[in-house]
């Protein structure tokens, strides 16, 4: 397997001093005074903040901390009170959220979603952008739309390969496992060529097993080009992957900097590692061991 | 008991103007719930906008027959993106509700002797296939067709003839866009449209879309049946909205062809019900009066559409596969 072998983390990143809020040598998102509140609670209110292009930054903080808002707002499926953000230089604020996916930012979701009733290859299908038969006048001449549709399946098809789920192609999706169902989603996410790849959560809920072959395929999106920006709880999985950590507490952006330095920072240590900060938490998970194993191989 | 006239009066119940009606409103149905998931309980408005759009425009406006009939197919266009723009944004409970309430404001606006002179109020509209010459476009001479139990004059034909050419091009259009990526898109949002919007469709549109192509369907179920008897307000009522779904989950919601034989099956049980019940009343087996028995197979209909929902949600042609996972 291609991470097997400790992953090349991207470096250089950014400019000047790392700390929260810090400018990016080349940022894809850039995000200011971004606030959002339900009610008398600030669920999120970053002052600024970029991510880099071409790397995988990871998202971490408590439960509650924001970051699953932070997500909606940035994917346009919530809006926030007041803030500014910019994709490759074009503001989003206001666009709609199929539009923002439109333009290369997908997303997956905490709780999965598999579309239950269709087959695993209609969903993948489902990915492809800028199908003509999606459009309602074309999509009774069947002439119109057949070759294209049949460029998407083999495409369709190529990524169930790499992700395993070819055998699965013809089932309805609700036949899968949970990690499957992460798989698909990330599978169908990559169907619309991003640029920037918002994963929520991917290993929640995902067994050891699979974890190793996730993992796998988060580090092949940067080997690709694309940009990953992911959520995750699972310490590993950010100290192993991630060339960037953002940190939140309460809303805001309380860290950020690359793993190794970031981790160990009083204020992460404070928000969130608490006890656990001195061993690796992949020892606490169990997972450390499954990658010892692949490492002796 | 005549049990000549009850098979007979059965039979004849397998094809009937009323019979295609009903399949198309709930092919249009199908449309709605089977593939886009829109809980539509207004189906009903749709078939009465239709229908008094076809007699109003000839009556009042003395349109011909087709021209009618395209304003009913505009007017139930017109009621979707009424009905859809404010509230497609909502979750798909609200829309039933809305859509219930929205369908009874179409009828009582219908009945209210405010508008009696186009509407007719309570005693409804009749005439407009003399005077808008559907009738005379019949191209059947006078005459007795068919035989046994589907024995038919040369009107009843024309309408059947008519009302299954229109039947046959929806189902074909049904087919020839479930097939399509559209149909894909339609059906993924059925399943999870915010999963949908995060891989770039406009959801709204699509769905406004489904409930414009299934208020078509609906409108031309109005419209086939007006072609057969009166436009009345009484007609329109939420029960025949319950009918039609009872329709629809019988054949099997997310299928093509489960809404039309849904329809048939259907028209042909209620025939058998409304012929046996009160025979059996009057042979003494029913502890009921005759009328009694006549009203006993709505209660019977309702039973088993609660029966069907429990047992076999998937409705007769629906894929096995899917009663499995049905949430």
């Amino acid at each position: 397997m291609s991470n097997s072998d400790s992953p090349k983390k991207s470096t250089g990143l950014h400019i000047g001093e790392s700390g929260p809020g810090c400018k990016k040598t080349d940022p894809m998102l850039v995000i200011d005074h971004v606030k959002k509140s339900f009610g008398g609670l600030t669920a999120v209110d970053v002052e600024h903040l970029e991510i880099p292009k071409n790397a995988i930054t990871a998202l971490i903080g408590p439960n509650g901390a924001g970051k699953t808002t932070l997500f909606n707002l940035l994917t346009g499926f919530d809006t926030p009170d007041t803030g500014e953000w910019e994709f490759l230089g074009t503001s989003l604020s206001g666009v709609p959220s199929y539009k923002v996916a439109q333009m290369g930012q997908v997303r997956t979701f905490q709780l999965t979603k598999a579309l239950s009733l269709l087959t695993v290859l209609d969903n993948m299908k489902l990915g492809a952008k800028n199908q003509v038969g999606e459009s309602i006048f074309r999509a009774l001449f069947p002439r119109s739309w057949r070759k294209q549709d049949a460029e998407i399946e083999i495409k369709a098809i190529e990524l169930l390969k790499r992700f395993k789920l070819d055998t699965k192609q013809a089932d309805f999706a609700a036949s899968l496992s949970g990690g499957q169902r992460k798989l698909l989603e990330m599978a169908r996410a990559l169907m619309t060529d991003p640029v920037l790849v918002m994963l929520d959560e991917p290993m929640a809920g995902v067994n050891p097993a699979l974890t190793q072959s996730l993992l796998g395929h988060v580090l092949d999106l940067k080997k690709e080009g694309m940009t990953v920006l992911f959520v995750e709880h699972d310490m590993h999985m950010v100290r192993h992957i991630a060339d960037w950590v953002v940190v939140m507490a309460e809303g805001k952006v309380v860290a950020e900097g690359p793993p190794e330095t970031v981790m160990n920072e009083q204020a992460v240590i404070d928000a969130y590692l608490g006890a656990h900060q001195d061993t690796d938490l992949g020892v606490v998970t169990g997972r450390i061991s499954i990658i010892d194993q692949e490492k002796d191989k | 008991m005549d049990w000549g006239t009850i098979i007979n009066n059965t039979l004849a119940g397998l094809l009937t103007p009323t019979t295609i009606a009903f399949a198309l409103a709930a092919l249009g149905l199908a449309m709605h719930f089977g593939f886009a998931g829109l809980l539509n309980f207004g189906i009903a408005g749709f078939m009465a906008i239709g229908a008094y759009g076809y007699a109003i425009s000839v009556l009042t406006f003395g349109f011909p027959w087709w021209a009618g009939m395209i304003v009913g197919i505009i007017g139930s266009i017109l009621f979707a993106i009424l009905l859809g723009v404010p509230t497609l944004r909502l979750r798909g409970d609200y829309l039933a509700i809305v859509t219930i309430a929205a369908a009874e404001i179409v009828r009582l606006l219908f009945l209210t002797t405010a508008f009696t002179d186009v509407t007719g109020s309570a005693d409804g509209l009749f005439g407009y296939n003399n005077s808008g010459g559907f009738t005379s476009a019949n191209p059947f001479p006078p005459g007795s067709y068919g035989w046994g139990p589907w024995t038919y004059n040369s009107e009843t034909l024309w309408v059947l003839t008519f009302g299954l050419g229109v039947l046959a091009v929806c189902v074909w259009f049904l087919w020839a866009l479930m097939r399509s990526p559209w149909g894909r898109v339609i059906k993924g949002i059925r399943e999870d449209e915010e999963a949908i919007r995060a891989l770039g469709k406009n959801v709204f549109a699509y769905k406004l879309q489904a409930l414009i192509i299934g208020g078509i369907f609906g409108g031309m179920g109005g419209i086939i049946y007006a072609a057969f008897a009166n436009v009345s307000p009484g007609v329109y009522v939420t029960s025949i909205t319950f009918f039609i779904w009872t329709s629809l989950l019988l054949g099997g919601a997310a299928t093509i062809w489960g809404p039309v034989i849904g329809a048939v099956i259907f028209w042909t049980l209620q025939a058998f019900l409304s012929n046996i019940l009160p025979e059996l009343a009057l042979a003494g087996i029913l502890p009921v009066t005759g009328t009694q028995a006549a009203t006993l197979r709505f209660v019977l209909v309702g039973i088993g559409l609660m029966l069907l929902v429990i047992y076999r949600p998937q409705g007769i042609f629906g894929d096995k596969r899917e009663l499995t996972f049905v949430k």
